[in-house]
């Protein structure tokens, strides 16, 4: 695997598989008395958010400190670092401290892989967010909770009917999900209305729909984006109302949905304008699931980035178990 | 290559030690096998099913996965991690038998006690190994072993099952 | 008098040329013996062309003397072969008054090693609202020609049809920095593919292309003249095309760095690459590129836009705009069109020198060698090839976004009024 985690890009098939089925096992840990494991001890990671986010934050949190590491919270929000030069400078800092892995959340698409480039810093960079860029480990747990509920014993997520509902134009749970998605061989379709998709989307590996009601009944995964009442006054779509009407997820399209279908969102949400109640908390919402599966995507990530021998800026490949000790 | 366990010889071996650990432990009322994956995961099946036949009644079995306890993490890149399964009930005041294949350094059964100290008591635990092949680096000794196999360091020894290698046997790597 | 006979040199159309420099102008030209008694500087090998002349220029003073003044701005610009620059007006305060462009034409003639032509801001302040006082500019010292909200839009279309209007007056000419400001508000990168997959937002071609379109009817209507600062779009270039052929009076300019790089360069997020316009796609550099050697863009222009260090080791977003050319202009375009062999050395000059001059009124800059005229005269080595180095540029700032790159074309020596302002590729002293 790479040593840095940026974007799904960074993984293969493989390295995504191996992920998922390392958080399958860590799972197990919150089942066990003892939720620790010593693999990260001596290991000292950093969150460092410059955007507000407690459960992405607590979430890594969580995962570092059940694999023993040192974790030091940095927020930059609030603090009287001005925009632009921060970044140089915290990298910097980091690096004197000694921090083995940095987990960043920035407003700006690409800081963290401003933060990896320079080489300000030796340690790993993984991508908690960036602007409207990626948001790797979101996908990750997505794509976690899909296959323990819809394809479990199996490698991956070939056939699966995913739709994607929402304001992809900036989103980067979208980017991130469509990209492993894909890989992992899931069939995705995006649903919003032509304002909220990108220039270029066409290139993309999706299908399009311009409503929910021409995807709702034959999906098997039903993922909804949260949708900013701020896109109104910027004109991408006219009232909250009409947006309701075509894209939400209403108790009625509830109903249409298969039984064993899946409700998803990101979090946080806005009940009652890209989805209902009723539908947040349906016996086919697994909303509250993906919190829980972060925790464990998030200690495999940890591990496999930083579990073993310092790694060199090349890929190097996971071990099997064919050596023997 | 030198064969040193046929399977016939595997066979015999893993039923002397099931014998051997109802015996040690007057009966199997208290026992929990647990396998070291990837091969001592099959033997300790095995050795599950031979001590459930002889004493006519089901035995408590599963897995135990070491690779986030070893102690030569940084060394090398992360390891994939294999299955750990612990039977309903846990491993509580239990005598809890390790399986693995291969006795060697000891660093692997070290690693196994670690990772059961986060799980639970055994009232005692138990190793039972197929192969002890010596150059011990800590102090810690096996109490069923199916062959002792005195090697040299540098040589290798390969443990063959049917479950997953498609034939039974031991087999002896390098200067002899 | 002081008498330098340059011999060996080559023109653009390939003739063997000895100038003979006398004080500030040139006093002979022959095609073989060198005049006895004179100082001799031997260039066999070496082109000879008109000194290049760059009608976008910014230099930053008065305001922003962290990432370039007058002064390093003219030496940077003698590195790359340039004898006269003009300067952009949005400065701090802008130079919408004839005060502030005389303070800049005056930074020039103190530095002494280029022509420093001030160019006016289209409207106050550049709020694009109400016009600067352009007719005062026009008939100060520094004699203001062209006229620009450069970095801004002139976004009404009333105020853009008054300044054409008004600068009839004197043959003034506006230059159009053309961006509709509702299509690309916070756009950091091309609208595209790679945009949408890097969540960049994107500034899409019809904000340029609508502009000119709107801007190129209007230059129509009040029979004025228009300028097409920075054309990145193959739009653009097709919508110029279309109105020269209808004998319309608009000219054009292209960047070198829009001639050769594209917008997939920003997948790195490095804001080396961050520029406005932006950098475009294939089809776009191919069409500047035919633009450029068909004469549909009459001029290449720099855009040199200094920024200091700190504004582009951050994150894109919080990055400044602009890259520095003035040192790799004439490399780059030899790179991109006379190595292709789209263009002739005849062209470069005529696309670097003489039409730049024209176009912005500059008498004594951008001529063909004759006796009497001013020496402006820059000798390039077209075989040898060069690695840039930013840490080596004569400008106060370093953004180059072709660092390491290895270019062709090494300018050696430049006169600037007779006065030898390189020599052998070192600046030296001023008049």
């Amino acid at each position: 695997m790479n040593r840095h985690l940026l974007s799904i890009n960074d993984l293969t098939y493989e390295d995504a598989v191996l992920i998922l089925d390392t958080a399958a096992e860590l799972a197990k840990i919150s089942d066990a008395p003892v939720k620790k494991l010593p693999t990260l001890r001596g290991r000292t990671v950093v969150n460092l958010f410059f955007e507000d986010s407690t459960r992405t934050r607590i979430s890594f949190e969580a995962a570092a400190k059940r694999l023993s590491a040192d974790v030091i919270n940095f927020s930059a929000k609030g603090s009287s670092l001005s925009k632009g030069e921060s970044l140089k400078d915290t990298a910097l800092t980091l690096q004197a401290m000694g921090a083995d892995a940095v987990i960043i959340r920035h407003g700006a698409s690409g800081a963290p892989a401003r933060l990896a480039d320079q080489q300000w810093m030796t340690g790993s960079v993984i991508n908690a967010g960036d602007g409207t860029h990626e948001h790797p480990t979101q996908a990750l747990l997505d794509a976690f909770t899909i296959r323990k509920h819809l394809r479990p014993g199996q490698k991956d997520l070939s056939g699966l009917k995913v739709a994607i509902v929402g304001d992809v134009l900036h989103s980067r749970v979208a980017r991130s999900n469509v990209l492993l998605l894909h890989k992992l061989g899931a069939i995705v379709t995006l649903v919003a209305p032509p304002t909220l998709l990108p220039v270029g989307v066409e290139s993309w590996p999706v299908e399009i729909a311009f409503g929910l009601d021409l995807v709702v009944a034959k999906s098997d995964v039903v993922m909804m984006l949260r949708i900013q009442r701020e896109r109104m006054a910027d004109l991408f779509f006219p009232s909250e109302r009409e947006y309701s009407r075509q894209f939400g997820l209403n108790g009625d399209r509830l109903k249409m949905m298969q039984p064993t279908a899946l409700v998803m969102h990101p979090g946080p949400m806005n009940r009652g304008l890209e989805i209902s109640a009723d539908s947040a908390d349906s016996l086919q919402s697994v909303i509250v699931e993906q919190v829980a599966n972060g925790v464990s995507v998030r200690m495999a990530v940890l591990y496999l980035l930083l579990g073993g021998s310092p790694l060199s800026a090349e890929n190097s490949k996971v071990l099997s178990d064919k050596v023997v000790i | 290559m030198t064969n040193v366990m046929n399977g016939a010889d595997i066979s015999r071996a893993l039923r002397r030690i099931a014998h051997e650990i109802i015996e040690r432990n007057r009966g199997s009322e208290n026992l929990v096998i647990l396998g070291i994956p990837t091969r001592g995961a099959f033997l300790s099946a095995r050795v599950a099913d031979l001590i459930a036949e002889i004493e006519g009644k089901p035995i408590r079995r599963g897995t135990l996965d070491i690779t986030m306890f070893r102690d030569d993490l940084r060394m090398r890149a992360p390891k994939a991690l294999l299955p750990t399964e612990i039977p309903l009930g846990g491993i509580e005041g239990t005598d809890l038998i390790i399986v693995d294949d291969v006795f060697f350094s000891g660093r692997t059964i070290r690693a196994a006690l670690d990772a059961l100290g986060e799980m639970g008591r055994p009232k005692t635990v138990q190793l039972a190994v197929l192969v002890d092949r010596g150059h011990r680096e800590l102090p810690i000794r096996a109490d069923f072993v199916g062959k002792n196999i005195p090697t040299s360091r540098d040589e290798i020894v390969k443990v063959h099952l049917t479950e997953i290698d498609g034939s039974d046997e031991v087999l002896i790597e390098g200067q002899r | 008098m002081s008498k330098l006979t340059l011999i060996g040199g080559i023109t653009a159309a390939g003739q063997k040329l000895n100038i003979t420099i006398s004080g500030k102008k040139i006093s002979e030209l022959t095609i073989d013996t060198p005049v006895a008694g004179n100082e001799i500087l031997d260039i066999t090998g070496s082109l000879i062309i008109p000194g290049l002349v760059d009608l976008h220029t910014h230099l930053r003073e008065p305001g922003k003397e962290d990432a370039e003044n007058v002064e390093s701005g003219s030496r940077a610009a003698v590195k790359g072969g340039y004898t006269a620059i003009s300067a952009m007006p949005n400065t701090d305060p802008v130079a919408d008054t004839a005060g502030v462009v005389e303070q800049v034409f005056s930074l020039g003639k103190a530095a002494g090693l280029c022509d420093v032509f001030p160019i006016g801001a289209v409207t106050q302040g550049q709020r694009g609202e109400q016009l600067a006082e352009i007719l005062a500019m026009a008939q100060s010292a520094a004699k203001v020609r062209m006229f620009s909200d450069d970095g801004h839009c002139v976004f009404d279309p009333l105020v853009m049809r008054r300044a054409l209007e008004y600068v009839k007056m004197f043959d003034g000419v506006i230059a159009q920095h053309a961006q509709d400001p509702r299509l690309t508000i916070d756009a950091q990168m091309n609208e595209g593919e790679i945009s949408a997959k890097l969540g960049l937002k994107g500034w899409p071609a019809v904000a340029e292309e609508a502009i000119i379109a709107r801007d190129i009817l209007l230059t129509d209507h009040v029979q004025s003249r228009l300028h097409i600062c920075h054309v990145t779009t193959a739009g653009g270039v097709e919508l110029i095309r279309w109105a020269k052929s209808r004998g319309i009076n608009v000219t054009a300019e292209v960047t070198p760095h829009h001639l050769l790089l594209t917008d997939d360069l920003a997948e790195s997020y490095d804001p080396i690459y961050k520029v406005n316009p932006p950098l475009r796609n294939v089809r776009d550099v191919e069409a500047l590129r035919e633009g450029l050697a068909d004469g549909t863009i009459d001029i290449v222009a720099t855009d040199h836009a200094p920024h200091p260090t700190e504004s582009k080791e951050c994150e894109w977003q919080a990055a400044s705009f602009g890259m520095i050319g003035l040192e790799t202009a004439l490399s780059v375009v030899v790179k991109t069109m006379i190595s292709s062999k789209l263009m002739t050395w005849s062209d470069l000059v005529d696309r670097m020198a003489i039409a730049p001059a024209r176009i912005g009124g500059y008498a004594e800059q951008g001529k063909e060698f004759a006796l009497g005229n001013f020496a402006n005269i820059t000798v390039v080595n077209p075989n040898k090839t060069w690695v840039v180095n930013k840490d080596a540029s004569m400008s106060k700032s370093r953004n180059t976004p072709f660092h390491g790159l290895e270019l062709p074309g090494v300018i050696t020596d430049v006169f600037f009024n007779g006065a030898r302002v390189l020599q052998d590729e070192k600046v030296i002293g001023k008049i």
